[in-house]
């Protein structure tokens, strides 16, 4: 589950690692209530960050459609944080992440202290993240004294810039791990101090909060040797919701596709894609390949469909109902392999929404195969219904063409 | 031959008296396999489907002397499941269950590694040796005894393998579905290895999807080991980027894990890559009747 800037930030707090402060609103007004007691000498003469509040990331860069404002401006003074309220928020924020749906919108700015002001020292801005490393089965750390930088760039150009440290399960994050770490950054005097109490405390809330990547770019060191995160990118594993209740009422739904919060909430693994040809599978590794098979057949898949091991006749008419609100579905191809789910309770599925939605404009092909397969047969074609039956994976493939042609 | 489990594997299931537990290990009966009990904390004592309940896994390996214990306990209780059933001596856990949350698995994948025992799954169909032991939730019927072996991250996907195999009259040693999470206890490449030391494994059918490295690993591996035919399918060559396709494992992120580059590397090692899930059958049966030329 993604997070929003404003609620990471608020969760990695409390586990105590330090922040630029700031407060999340809705309004213009309630914007300016939060600038005015943001800085302890109010608000007059100083600077504010004003961000965008979306899942996409790319905001710096991203330019809000209506006003050509960008999605994260610096201010000065509560005639700026106006400004930029009234610029950034209702707007549309197009980003390199989400030009392709056609950018999200803006309903809550963070009002936040900018911190990159002068001071003794230099400030510098560097790159945290955690995540699982696959091929050990650890959390591993990454960090770089490019901040601000795309890490993956980062990696490529100057791979001797990153530093990582892989976490023992059996004994958790060590110190000296947390040292090598703030070292190999170049942390030195007062700021390595307030670097490793950062680092350590950072992987608390990591490990605390069962996130699945936890992203601080940048995370900046100030004038006055402050170590903070100015950015934060989080978010959950899905499976340990259970046990975060305050955070799974972080959930912002209107950051997701509606129709696959529709199917989340019948309990369907449903991902809207671009194409032409619907699809209904049983079990994600052959609704991957059936979408493949879509595209060698001359289709684009319109969507990714699982309904999983108890695909029962609501569930399956369900996800027809899901399928069919999309309008470029030019056809449906429902393939299910039956090993936990039985096919003629798909087949009683099929009938049962042809039923209750009323006419289906679009041919449906109809594949199941596995455990009651002849039943499942038997109840289509008995039904009457302008299903195609298709047996193998290959006369399937072919139909799906012929419902094309 | 086979590998993992054969007529003589003694299985105890773990979260035996649910819905799930009980409906599988019914199916695991009736297919032939030896299910000699199963152990629900608190039911100890109990019979049921014929076979004696435990409160403890330990317990149901001592009287039992099971060898290979499957799980079907809820994901927020599985991860201590899996580590019980290690450390009670069983040699080969499989854990069907989906949903476990990362940070246990990473606990109990290095309890399990410590200790030595190998852990098909979770999150996967289980493993099957035709005519000797159903050890998971596939259907049975659809699998024929013979020298193919399969293996693939995916539960329906493999089933759609082993049917295409089925119908081009050849049969199987042993199926193993490995699981789709990120965290898995044995990779393409410890199973790979596993069909290349079977004498009665004549071919290997190794599919996978997006999302992490294992099959280029194993791909590696085959290169420089493997002498049997290989055919080979990735599942997402449509899936885009950034987004978890149903398994918790199935993502490209950073532009790593493609399907397209999978198949790059598998083809560069020698793999009969097929393009299409519905050339697996024949193209394992080409490949063969070359190979015995």
């Amino acid at each position: 589950m993604k997070l929003h800037e404003y609620q990471a930030k608020e969760l990695i707090k409390s586990f105590g690692v330090p922040i630029q402060e700031g407060t999340a609103v809705s309004t213009v007004e309630e914007a300016l209530e939060a600038a005015k007691t943001l800085y302890e000498g109010g608000p007059d003469g100083n600077f504010f960050v004003v961000k965008a509040q979306i899942h996409a990331g790319g905001r710096g860069k991203g330019t809000i459609k209506e006003t050509g404002s960008h999605g994260v401006v610096v201010v000065k003074g509560l005639d700026g944080v106006e400004k930029a309220a009234k610029d950034i928020l209702g707007g549309t924020l197009v980003t390199v992440q989400n030009e392709a749906t056609g950018g999200s919108t803006v309903r809550k700015i963070l009002i936040a202290q900018d911190m990159y002001y002068p001071g003794p020292s230099d400030r510098k801005e560097y790159y945290i993240s955690i995540m699982l490393d696959r091929e050990t089965g650890r959390d591993v750390i990454i960090a770089s004294s490019e901040g601000g930088m795309n890490i993956e760039e980062v990696a490529e150009k100057t791979p001797e810039k990153i530093v990582k440290e892989w976490v023992d399960p059996a004994v958790g994050l060590q110190s000296f791990q947390v040292r090598k770490i703030a070292f190999g950054l170049g942390f030195t005097g007062a700021a390595f101090k307030n670097a490793t109490k950062f680092i350590a405390n950072l992987y608390k809330a990591y490990k605390g909060l069962d996130a699945d990547m936890l992203e601080i770019n940048p995370m900046f060191k100030s004038a006055d040797d402050k170590v903070l995160a100015v950015d934060c990118k989080m978010s959950i594993d899905s499976n340990a919701l259970y046990r975060h209740k305050d955070v799974a009422a972080m959930r912002d739904i209107t950051e997701e596709d509606p129709l696959e919060v529709e199917a989340s909430e019948h309990h369907l693994n449903y991902i809207k894609l671009d194409g032409n040809v619907g699809c209904m599978v049983n079990g994600a590794g052959l609704a991957m390949a059936t979408m493949d098979m879509i595209k060698l057949s001359g289709g684009e898949p319109a969507n990714f469909l699982d309904v999983g091991g108890n695909a029962s006749a609501e569930t399956v008419e369900e996800g027809f109902r899901i399928i069919l609100k999309d309008p470029h579905v030019k056809a449906i191809l429902v393939n299910i392999f039956g090993g936990i789910v039985r096919c003629d309770r798909v087949a009683n599925g099929v009938v049962e929404a042809y039923k209750n939605i009323g006419e289906i404009k679009v041919p449906i092909i109809v594949r199941l195969q596995g455990t009651n397969a002849e039943e499942a047969a038997k109840i289509i074609d008995e039904s009457g219904l302008k299903v195609v039956s298709a047996i193998t994976l290959e006369d399937a493939a072919a139909k799906v063409k012929g419902a094309l042609a | 031959m086979s590998i993992l489990v054969n007529k003589d594997s003694k299985v105890i299931v773990q979260g035996f008296t649910g819905k799930e537990g009980t409906f599988h290990a019914e199916q695991m009966l009736a297919y032939g396999t030896q299910v000699v009990g199963g152990v629900t904390p608190g039911k100890g004592g109990m019979k049921h489907l014929g076979q004696p309940v435990f409160n403890t896994v330990y317990e149901a390996v001592q009287t039992t002397k099971a060898n290979v214990s499957i799980i079907f306990v809820p994901p927020a209780f599985a991860a201590d499941a899996i580590m019980e059933a290690a450390d009670a001596g069983v040699e080969l856990i499989v854990a069907i269950t989906e949903g476990i949350p990362v940070k246990d698995m990473i606990y109990a994948k290095h309890y399990i590694d410590e200790r030595g025992v190998r852990m098909i799954g979770p999150n996967c169909p289980g493993v099957i040796t035709p005519g000797e032991c159903k050890l998971g939730i596939m259907p049975g019927f659809i699998h024929n005894p013979g020298h193919v072996g399969i293996l693939s991250r995916s539960g329906t996907l493999t089933y759609e393998a082993v049917d295409q195999v089925t119908k081009q009259g050849l049969g199987q040693s042993t199926c193993v579905g490995i699981g789709g999470d990120p965290i898995i206890g044995s990779t393409h490449l410890d199973i790979i290895k596993l069909f290349n030391e079977d004498p009665d494994t004549h071919g290997i059918v190794m599919i996978g999807e997006i999302g992490g490295s294992n099959e280029e690993k194993a791909a590696e591996w085959i290169a420089d080991h493997v002498t049997k035919p290989v055919v080979g399918f990735i599942a997402g060559r449509t899936a885009p980027p950034g987004r978890r396709m149903g398994h918790a494992g199935a993502i490209v992120s950073g532009g790593k894990g493609t399907a397209d580059g999978k198949m790059a590397v598998m083809r560069e090692c020698g793999i009969h890559v097929v393009e299409s899930p519905a050339e697996i059958g024949t193209v394992m049966a080409e490949a063969l009747r070359a190979a015995a030329v």
